[in-house]
Protein backbone atom coordinates (compact mmCIF):
# COMPACT_ATOMS: atom_id res chain seq x y z
CA UNK A 1 0.00 0.00 0.00
CA UNK A 2 1.20 4.10 -0.74
CA UNK A 3 1.31 6.44 2.03
CA UNK A 4 0.13 9.27 1.29
CA UNK A 5 2.15 12.31 0.00
CA UNK A 6 2.00 13.86 3.85
CA UNK A 7 3.32 11.22 5.21
CA UNK A 8 6.23 11.51 2.74
CA UNK A 9 6.62 15.45 4.00
CA UNK A 10 6.46 14.10 7.47
CA UNK A 11 8.97 11.96 7.08
CA UNK A 12 11.54 14.07 4.91
CA UNK A 13 11.14 16.99 7.97
CA UNK A 14 11.69 13.80 10.54
CA UNK A 15 14.90 12.95 8.43
CA UNK A 16 16.46 16.45 8.25
CA UNK A 17 15.67 17.45 11.87
CA UNK A 18 16.91 13.84 12.96
CA UNK A 19 20.06 14.44 11.09
CA UNK A 20 20.87 17.87 12.01
CA UNK A 21 19.97 18.12 15.53
CA UNK A 22 20.85 14.53 16.50
CA UNK A 23 22.93 12.96 14.35
CA UNK A 24 25.41 15.34 13.59
CA UNK A 25 26.74 15.52 17.53
CA UNK A 26 27.75 11.62 17.16
CA UNK A 27 31.28 11.02 16.45
CA UNK A 28 32.99 8.03 17.86
CA UNK A 29 37.45 8.11 17.20
CA UNK A 30 36.52 10.95 14.46
CA UNK A 31 35.73 7.78 12.19
CA UNK A 32 31.60 6.97 12.78
CA UNK A 33 29.31 9.95 11.46
CA UNK A 34 26.14 8.56 10.14
CA UNK A 35 23.64 10.08 7.68
CA UNK A 36 20.40 8.97 8.50
CA UNK A 37 18.60 11.47 6.31
CA UNK A 38 19.28 8.55 3.55
CA UNK A 39 16.18 6.50 4.84
CA UNK A 40 13.59 9.09 3.10
CA UNK A 41 15.75 8.58 0.24
CA UNK A 42 15.32 4.50 0.65
CA UNK A 43 11.86 4.50 1.87
CA UNK A 44 10.49 6.52 -1.07
CA UNK A 45 7.25 4.47 -3.28
CA UNK A 46 8.67 1.31 -5.66
CA UNK A 47 7.07 2.79 -8.40
CA UNK A 48 8.24 6.56 -7.77
CA UNK A 49 8.83 8.01 -11.62
CA UNK A 50 12.96 8.16 -11.56
CA UNK A 51 12.65 11.53 -12.47
CA UNK A 52 11.26 12.56 -9.71
CA UNK A 53 13.05 10.18 -7.27
CA UNK A 54 16.76 12.01 -8.41
CA UNK A 55 14.88 15.42 -7.78
CA UNK A 56 13.37 14.36 -4.01
CA UNK A 57 17.07 13.11 -3.68
CA UNK A 58 18.88 16.49 -4.80
CA UNK A 59 16.04 18.24 -2.72
CA UNK A 60 17.23 16.28 0.64
CA UNK A 61 20.87 16.43 0.12
CA UNK A 62 20.14 19.95 -0.31
CA UNK A 63 18.50 21.00 2.74
CA UNK A 64 21.02 18.70 4.69
CA UNK A 65 23.86 20.91 3.24
CA UNK A 66 22.05 24.42 4.18
CA UNK A 67 22.17 23.55 7.66
CA UNK A 68 26.06 22.16 8.13
CA UNK A 69 27.26 24.59 5.42
CA UNK A 70 28.53 22.37 3.10
CA UNK A 71 26.10 23.15 -0.17
CA UNK A 72 26.83 20.81 -2.74
CA UNK A 73 28.52 17.97 -1.05
CA UNK A 74 25.26 15.66 0.49
CA UNK A 75 23.19 16.72 -2.66
CA UNK A 76 25.69 15.29 -5.04
CA UNK A 77 25.43 11.86 -3.01
CA UNK A 78 22.03 12.10 -2.43
CA UNK A 79 21.36 12.33 -6.28
CA UNK A 80 23.90 9.45 -6.55
CA UNK A 81 22.00 7.43 -4.61
CA UNK A 82 18.99 8.44 -6.16
CA UNK A 83 20.02 7.21 -9.49
CA UNK A 84 20.76 4.07 -7.93
CA UNK A 85 18.29 3.09 -6.25
CA UNK A 86 16.14 1.66 -9.50
CA UNK A 87 19.11 -0.49 -10.45
CA UNK A 88 19.28 -2.38 -7.52
CA UNK A 89 15.57 -2.71 -6.56
CA UNK A 90 15.18 -4.19 -10.52
CA UNK A 91 17.82 -6.43 -9.91
CA UNK A 92 15.94 -8.73 -7.57
CA UNK A 93 13.01 -9.73 -8.79
CA UNK A 94 9.72 -8.42 -7.89
CA UNK A 95 6.35 -8.97 -9.10
CA UNK A 96 3.76 -6.47 -10.31
CA UNK A 97 2.10 -6.00 -6.73
CA UNK A 98 4.77 -5.03 -5.01
CA UNK A 99 5.45 -2.53 -7.26
CA UNK A 100 3.24 -0.64 -5.61
CA UNK A 101 4.35 -0.86 -1.90
CA UNK A 102 6.36 0.88 0.26
CA UNK A 103 10.24 -0.76 0.26
CA UNK A 104 10.38 -1.53 3.97
CA UNK A 105 11.71 -4.31 5.91
CA UNK A 106 8.08 -5.44 6.87
CA UNK A 107 7.00 -5.42 3.60
CA UNK A 108 9.87 -6.63 1.38
CA UNK A 109 11.45 -8.93 3.98
CA UNK A 110 14.61 -8.86 5.82
CA UNK A 111 16.64 -10.28 3.24
CA UNK A 112 15.71 -8.02 0.35
CA UNK A 113 15.81 -5.06 2.47
CA UNK A 114 19.72 -5.94 4.34
CA UNK A 115 20.89 -6.19 0.60
CA UNK A 116 19.25 -3.35 -0.87
CA UNK A 117 19.89 -0.65 2.29
CA UNK A 118 23.07 -2.13 3.49
CA UNK A 119 23.95 -1.65 -1.12
CA UNK A 120 23.14 2.17 -1.52
CA UNK A 121 23.87 3.13 2.04
CA UNK A 122 27.51 2.22 1.66
CA UNK A 123 27.91 3.46 -2.74
CA UNK A 124 25.77 6.89 -0.84
CA UNK A 125 28.80 7.34 1.99
CA UNK A 126 31.68 6.19 -0.30
CA UNK A 127 30.85 9.06 -2.43
CA UNK A 128 29.71 11.81 0.15
CA UNK A 129 33.45 11.33 2.28
CA UNK A 130 35.18 11.16 -1.12
CA UNK A 131 33.58 14.33 -2.56
CA UNK A 132 33.91 15.71 0.72
CA UNK A 133 37.94 15.22 0.69
CA UNK A 134 38.06 15.93 -3.42
CA UNK A 135 41.29 13.89 -3.43
CA UNK A 136 42.05 10.19 -3.58
CA UNK A 137 45.14 10.66 -0.77
CA UNK A 138 44.48 8.64 2.49
CA UNK A 139 42.33 6.34 -0.24
CA UNK A 140 42.25 3.44 2.91
CA UNK A 141 41.33 6.21 5.60
CA UNK A 142 38.27 7.53 3.58
CA UNK A 143 37.11 3.70 2.92
CA UNK A 144 37.43 3.04 6.48
CA UNK A 145 35.20 5.82 7.61
CA UNK A 146 32.62 5.46 4.98
CA UNK A 147 32.27 1.63 5.37
CA UNK A 148 31.93 1.74 9.29
CA UNK A 149 29.58 4.78 8.81
CA UNK A 150 27.76 3.18 6.63
CA UNK A 151 27.29 0.63 8.85
CA UNK A 152 26.09 2.52 11.59
CA UNK A 153 23.42 4.61 9.61
CA UNK A 154 22.48 0.88 8.18
CA UNK A 155 21.36 -0.19 11.89
CA UNK A 156 19.92 2.99 12.47
CA UNK A 157 17.82 3.02 9.24
CA UNK A 158 17.14 -0.77 10.19
CA UNK A 159 15.85 -0.11 13.56
CA UNK A 160 13.78 3.25 12.91
CA UNK A 161 11.79 0.85 10.70
CA UNK A 162 10.32 -0.90 13.59
CA UNK A 163 9.60 2.79 15.51
CA UNK A 164 7.94 3.91 12.27
CA UNK A 165 5.57 0.86 11.98
CA UNK A 166 5.10 0.36 15.55
CA UNK A 167 1.56 -1.43 14.93
CA UNK B 1 17.08 17.40 -34.88
CA UNK B 2 14.24 15.22 -33.71
CA UNK B 3 16.20 12.06 -33.06
CA UNK B 4 18.12 13.77 -30.78
CA UNK B 5 15.35 14.82 -28.73
CA UNK B 6 14.04 11.40 -28.97
CA UNK B 7 17.22 10.61 -27.38
CA UNK B 8 17.21 13.37 -24.94
CA UNK B 9 13.66 11.66 -24.10
CA UNK B 10 15.13 7.83 -24.22
CA UNK B 11 17.51 8.92 -21.46
CA UNK B 12 16.15 11.69 -19.31
CA UNK B 13 16.79 9.75 -16.10
CA UNK B 14 20.67 9.83 -17.05
CA UNK B 15 20.58 13.78 -18.37
CA UNK B 16 18.81 14.93 -15.23
CA UNK B 17 21.10 13.00 -13.14
CA UNK B 18 23.90 14.41 -15.15
CA UNK B 19 22.66 17.98 -14.70
CA UNK B 20 21.79 17.82 -10.93
CA UNK B 21 25.17 15.92 -10.17
CA UNK B 22 26.94 18.98 -12.46
CA UNK B 23 25.48 21.67 -10.54
CA UNK B 24 26.16 20.27 -6.79
CA UNK B 25 29.26 20.21 -7.92
CA UNK B 26 29.82 23.69 -8.87
CA UNK B 27 28.81 24.58 -5.46
CA UNK B 28 31.05 22.80 -3.83
CA UNK B 29 33.60 24.15 -5.64
CA UNK B 30 32.09 27.52 -5.82
CA UNK B 31 32.57 27.19 -1.81
CA UNK B 32 35.52 26.25 -1.79
CA UNK B 33 36.97 29.53 -4.18
CA UNK B 34 34.79 32.07 -2.70
CA UNK B 35 32.64 30.83 0.23
CA UNK B 36 30.16 33.00 -0.10
CA UNK B 37 27.00 30.99 -1.46
CA UNK B 38 25.28 33.07 1.42
CA UNK B 39 21.98 32.03 1.30
CA UNK B 40 23.16 28.16 1.23
CA UNK B 41 24.85 28.06 4.76
CA UNK B 42 23.35 27.34 8.08
CA UNK B 43 23.42 31.44 9.03
CA UNK B 44 20.36 31.75 6.78
CA UNK B 45 17.49 32.21 8.61
CA UNK B 46 15.29 29.39 8.61
CA UNK B 47 17.61 27.06 9.25
CA UNK B 48 19.46 29.49 11.78
CA UNK B 49 16.05 29.74 13.95
CA UNK B 50 15.67 26.25 14.12
CA UNK B 51 19.26 25.59 15.38
CA UNK B 52 18.71 28.17 17.69
CA UNK B 53 15.24 27.06 19.26
CA UNK B 54 16.96 23.49 19.68
CA UNK B 55 19.98 24.87 20.98
CA UNK B 56 17.54 26.27 24.13
CA UNK B 57 16.67 23.06 24.59
CA UNK B 58 19.81 21.54 24.92
CA UNK B 59 21.22 24.39 26.71
CA UNK B 60 19.13 23.33 30.10
CA UNK B 61 21.23 20.63 30.69
CA UNK B 62 24.24 21.99 29.82
CA UNK B 63 23.72 24.54 32.16
CA UNK B 64 26.36 23.63 35.06
CA UNK B 65 29.21 23.10 32.64
CA UNK B 66 28.46 26.50 31.36
CA UNK B 67 28.53 28.09 35.27
CA UNK B 68 31.39 26.01 35.64
CA UNK B 69 33.63 27.82 32.62
CA UNK B 70 32.04 31.20 33.11
CA UNK B 71 33.01 31.09 36.77
CA UNK B 72 36.23 29.70 36.02
CA UNK B 73 36.83 32.37 33.47
CA UNK B 74 35.95 35.08 35.58
CA UNK B 75 38.42 34.01 38.43
CA UNK B 76 41.00 34.28 35.81
CA UNK B 77 40.08 37.00 34.35
CA UNK B 78 39.99 38.59 38.32
CA UNK B 79 43.57 37.73 39.13
CA UNK B 80 44.78 39.16 35.32
CA UNK B 81 42.99 42.72 36.26
CA UNK B 82 44.60 42.66 39.61
CA UNK B 83 48.36 41.71 37.75
CA UNK B 84 46.86 44.97 35.35
CA UNK B 85 46.35 47.37 38.14
CA UNK B 86 49.55 46.52 39.62
CA UNK B 87 51.55 47.01 36.64
CA UNK B 88 50.15 50.41 35.72
CA UNK B 89 50.67 52.08 38.74
CA UNK B 90 53.96 52.59 37.70
CA UNK B 91 52.96 53.75 34.21
CA UNK B 92 52.21 57.49 33.18
CA UNK B 93 51.57 57.43 29.73
CA UNK B 94 49.92 54.40 27.86
CA UNK B 95 51.71 52.77 25.00
CA UNK B 96 50.66 54.49 21.90
CA UNK B 97 50.75 51.51 19.77
CA UNK B 98 48.38 49.15 21.39
CA UNK B 99 45.83 47.72 19.54
CA UNK B 100 42.08 48.32 20.51
CA UNK B 101 39.60 45.51 20.27
CA UNK B 102 35.88 45.39 20.06
CA UNK B 103 34.65 42.31 21.66
CA UNK B 104 30.64 40.61 21.14
CA UNK B 105 29.72 38.20 22.91
CA UNK B 106 27.56 35.26 20.87
CA UNK B 107 26.30 31.96 21.98
CA UNK B 108 27.09 28.87 19.77
CA UNK B 109 24.01 27.21 18.36
CA UNK B 110 25.23 24.89 16.16
CA UNK B 111 28.70 23.36 15.85
CA UNK B 112 30.70 20.15 14.12
CA UNK B 113 34.05 18.31 14.80
CA UNK B 114 33.08 15.09 12.36
CA UNK B 115 33.37 16.69 9.00
CA UNK B 116 36.38 17.36 7.20
CA UNK B 117 35.44 20.79 7.20
CA UNK B 118 33.36 22.27 10.35
CA UNK B 119 31.61 25.52 10.58
CA UNK B 120 30.01 27.00 13.43
CA UNK B 121 26.77 28.96 13.65
CA UNK B 122 26.46 32.16 16.29
CA UNK B 123 23.21 33.45 17.55
CA UNK B 124 24.60 37.04 16.50
CA UNK B 125 24.78 38.81 13.22
CA UNK B 126 24.75 41.98 11.34
CA UNK B 127 22.61 43.73 14.00
CA UNK B 128 24.90 43.15 16.52
CA UNK B 129 27.76 44.53 14.44
CA UNK B 130 29.71 41.55 13.04
CA UNK B 131 30.66 41.41 10.03
CA UNK B 132 32.96 39.02 7.93
CA UNK B 133 36.22 38.35 8.73
CA UNK B 134 36.08 38.81 12.50
CA UNK B 135 37.78 36.45 14.68
CA UNK B 136 35.98 34.23 17.30
CA UNK B 137 37.75 33.30 20.62
CA UNK B 138 36.44 31.21 24.09
CA UNK B 139 37.99 31.61 26.94
CA UNK B 140 40.55 28.67 26.16
CA UNK B 141 41.94 30.01 22.68
CA UNK B 142 40.91 30.81 19.39
CA UNK B 143 37.93 28.96 17.69
CA UNK B 144 37.59 30.21 13.92
CA UNK B 145 36.86 32.93 11.72
CA UNK B 146 33.53 34.83 11.13
CA UNK B 147 32.85 33.66 7.32
CA UNK B 148 29.00 34.40 6.87
CA UNK B 149 26.67 37.58 8.50
CA UNK B 150 22.87 37.48 8.25
CA UNK B 151 20.92 39.95 10.15
CA UNK B 152 20.82 37.95 13.56
CA UNK B 153 23.31 34.73 12.44
CA UNK B 154 26.93 34.17 11.73
CA UNK B 155 28.68 31.31 9.94
CA UNK B 156 32.21 30.51 11.16
CA UNK B 157 35.06 29.05 9.63
CA UNK B 158 36.25 26.95 12.20
CA UNK B 159 40.09 25.94 13.30
CA UNK B 160 38.74 22.09 12.51
CA UNK B 161 39.18 23.25 8.90
CA UNK B 162 40.86 22.03 6.36
CA UNK B 163 40.19 25.37 3.97
CA UNK B 164 42.44 27.58 6.46
CA UNK B 165 45.73 28.27 8.19
CA UNK B 166 46.02 30.37 11.32
CA UNK B 167 49.11 32.36 11.53
CA UNK B 168 50.76 31.28 15.09
CA UNK B 169 54.17 31.03 16.56
CA UNK B 170 56.08 29.17 19.04
CA UNK B 171 55.60 31.54 22.33
CA UNK B 172 59.44 30.68 23.56
CA UNK B 173 61.07 31.04 20.05
CA UNK B 174 58.90 33.72 17.82
CA UNK B 175 59.45 31.43 15.29
CA UNK B 176 55.83 32.05 13.14
CA UNK B 177 54.22 29.19 10.59
CA UNK B 178 50.96 28.23 9.34
CA UNK B 179 48.20 25.90 11.98
CA UNK B 180 46.54 23.53 10.02
CA UNK B 181 44.36 20.84 10.83
CA UNK B 182 44.59 17.96 9.10
CA UNK B 183 40.98 16.83 9.47
CA UNK B 184 41.46 13.72 11.57
CA UNK B 185 41.22 14.19 15.38
CA UNK B 186 39.33 17.44 16.64
CA UNK B 187 41.99 16.94 19.69
CA UNK B 188 45.04 18.11 18.06
CA UNK B 189 46.44 20.38 14.68
CA UNK B 190 49.77 20.48 13.00
CA UNK B 191 52.65 23.59 12.81
CA UNK B 192 53.98 23.32 9.84
CA UNK B 193 57.48 25.48 8.31
CA UNK B 194 59.25 25.83 11.61
CA UNK B 195 62.58 25.14 10.41
CA UNK B 196 64.97 22.47 12.18
CA UNK B 197 67.11 24.35 13.88
CA UNK B 198 64.65 26.01 16.27
CA UNK B 199 64.65 23.98 19.57
CA UNK B 200 61.69 22.80 20.39
CA UNK B 201 60.56 20.93 23.53
CA UNK B 202 57.13 19.46 24.06
CA UNK B 203 54.69 21.49 26.28
CA UNK B 204 55.68 24.41 24.68
CA UNK B 205 53.16 27.13 24.39
CA UNK B 206 51.86 27.90 20.90
CA UNK B 207 50.17 31.13 20.03
CA UNK B 208 48.40 33.35 17.39
CA UNK B 209 51.22 35.64 15.32
CA UNK B 210 49.56 38.98 15.45
CA UNK B 211 50.58 39.33 11.81
CA UNK B 212 46.92 39.01 10.34
CA UNK B 213 44.80 41.80 10.97
CA UNK B 214 41.80 39.21 12.44
CA UNK B 215 43.30 37.99 15.76
CA UNK B 216 45.68 39.95 18.47
CA UNK B 217 49.01 38.70 19.34
CA UNK B 218 49.31 35.85 21.96
CA UNK B 219 46.16 34.37 21.98
CA UNK B 220 46.83 30.81 23.52
CA UNK B 221 46.49 28.04 20.80
CA UNK B 222 47.42 24.88 22.31
CA UNK B 223 51.13 23.13 23.45
CA UNK B 224 53.24 21.42 21.40
CA UNK B 225 52.42 17.44 21.82
CA UNK B 226 54.94 15.55 19.82
CA UNK B 227 57.47 15.93 16.73
CA UNK B 228 57.18 14.34 13.23
CA UNK B 229 60.58 14.45 11.51
CA UNK B 230 59.76 13.41 8.11
CA UNK B 231 63.45 12.73 6.44
CA UNK B 232 63.34 14.71 3.73
CA UNK B 233 61.68 17.20 4.61
CA UNK B 234 63.71 21.13 5.27
CA UNK B 235 60.93 21.55 7.90
CA UNK B 236 59.46 19.93 10.58
CA UNK B 237 56.16 19.07 11.48
CA UNK B 238 55.15 19.66 15.15
CA UNK B 239 51.47 18.40 16.36
CA UNK B 240 49.76 20.68 18.61
CA UNK B 241 47.10 19.78 21.42
CA UNK B 242 44.38 22.40 20.85
CA UNK B 243 43.92 24.00 24.03
CA UNK B 244 39.87 24.21 23.08
CA UNK B 245 37.43 21.72 23.22
CA UNK B 246 35.46 21.89 20.06
CA UNK B 247 33.25 19.06 21.16
CA UNK B 248 31.94 21.67 24.18
CA UNK B 249 31.96 25.28 22.93
CA UNK B 250 29.16 27.23 24.19
CA UNK B 251 29.95 30.47 24.69
CA UNK B 252 32.15 32.62 22.17
CA UNK B 253 33.66 36.34 21.83
CA UNK B 254 33.65 37.46 18.45
CA UNK B 255 36.47 40.11 18.45
CA UNK B 256 37.63 42.86 15.61
CA UNK B 257 40.64 45.21 15.60
CA UNK B 258 39.03 49.11 15.88
CA UNK B 259 41.37 49.98 12.86
CA UNK B 260 41.31 46.64 10.99
CA UNK B 261 39.97 47.85 7.76
CA UNK B 262 43.07 50.73 7.08
CA UNK B 263 45.74 48.00 7.83
CA UNK B 264 44.11 45.89 5.31
CA UNK B 265 43.70 48.53 2.75
CA UNK B 266 47.85 49.14 3.26
CA UNK B 267 48.53 45.60 3.04
CA UNK B 268 46.52 46.00 -0.55
CA UNK B 269 48.66 48.61 -1.25
CA UNK B 270 52.17 46.68 -0.45
CA UNK B 271 50.42 43.55 -2.15
CA UNK B 272 51.10 41.61 1.06
CA UNK B 273 48.01 38.77 2.04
Amino acid sequence: MNKSIFWYIGLFVTSVLVQVLFMDQIQFCGLVNPFFYVLFILLLPINIPRYLLLILGFLIGITIDIFASTPGIHASASVFMAFLRPFLINAGNIDDQERMVTPTVMNMGIGWFVRYALILIFFHHLFLFFIEMFTFSGFINTLLRSTLSGLFTFVLVFLSQFIIYRK
Amino acid sequence: MKSLLNFLIKYHVFFLFLVLEMFSITLIVKYNNYHRVSFLNSSNVISATILDKFQSVVDYFQLKRINESISEENARLRAGLQAMLLDRMGETIQEENEDTYMVVSAKVIHNSVNKQYNYLTLNKGLAHGIEPDMGVICADGIVGVVLDVSENYSTVLSVLNGRWAINTKLKETNHFGPLKWDGNDPGYAYLEEIPYHVRIHVKDKVVTSGYSSIFPEGINIGEVEELVHNSGDTFQTIKIRLSVDFRALFYVQVIAKTDKDERIELEKLSGNE
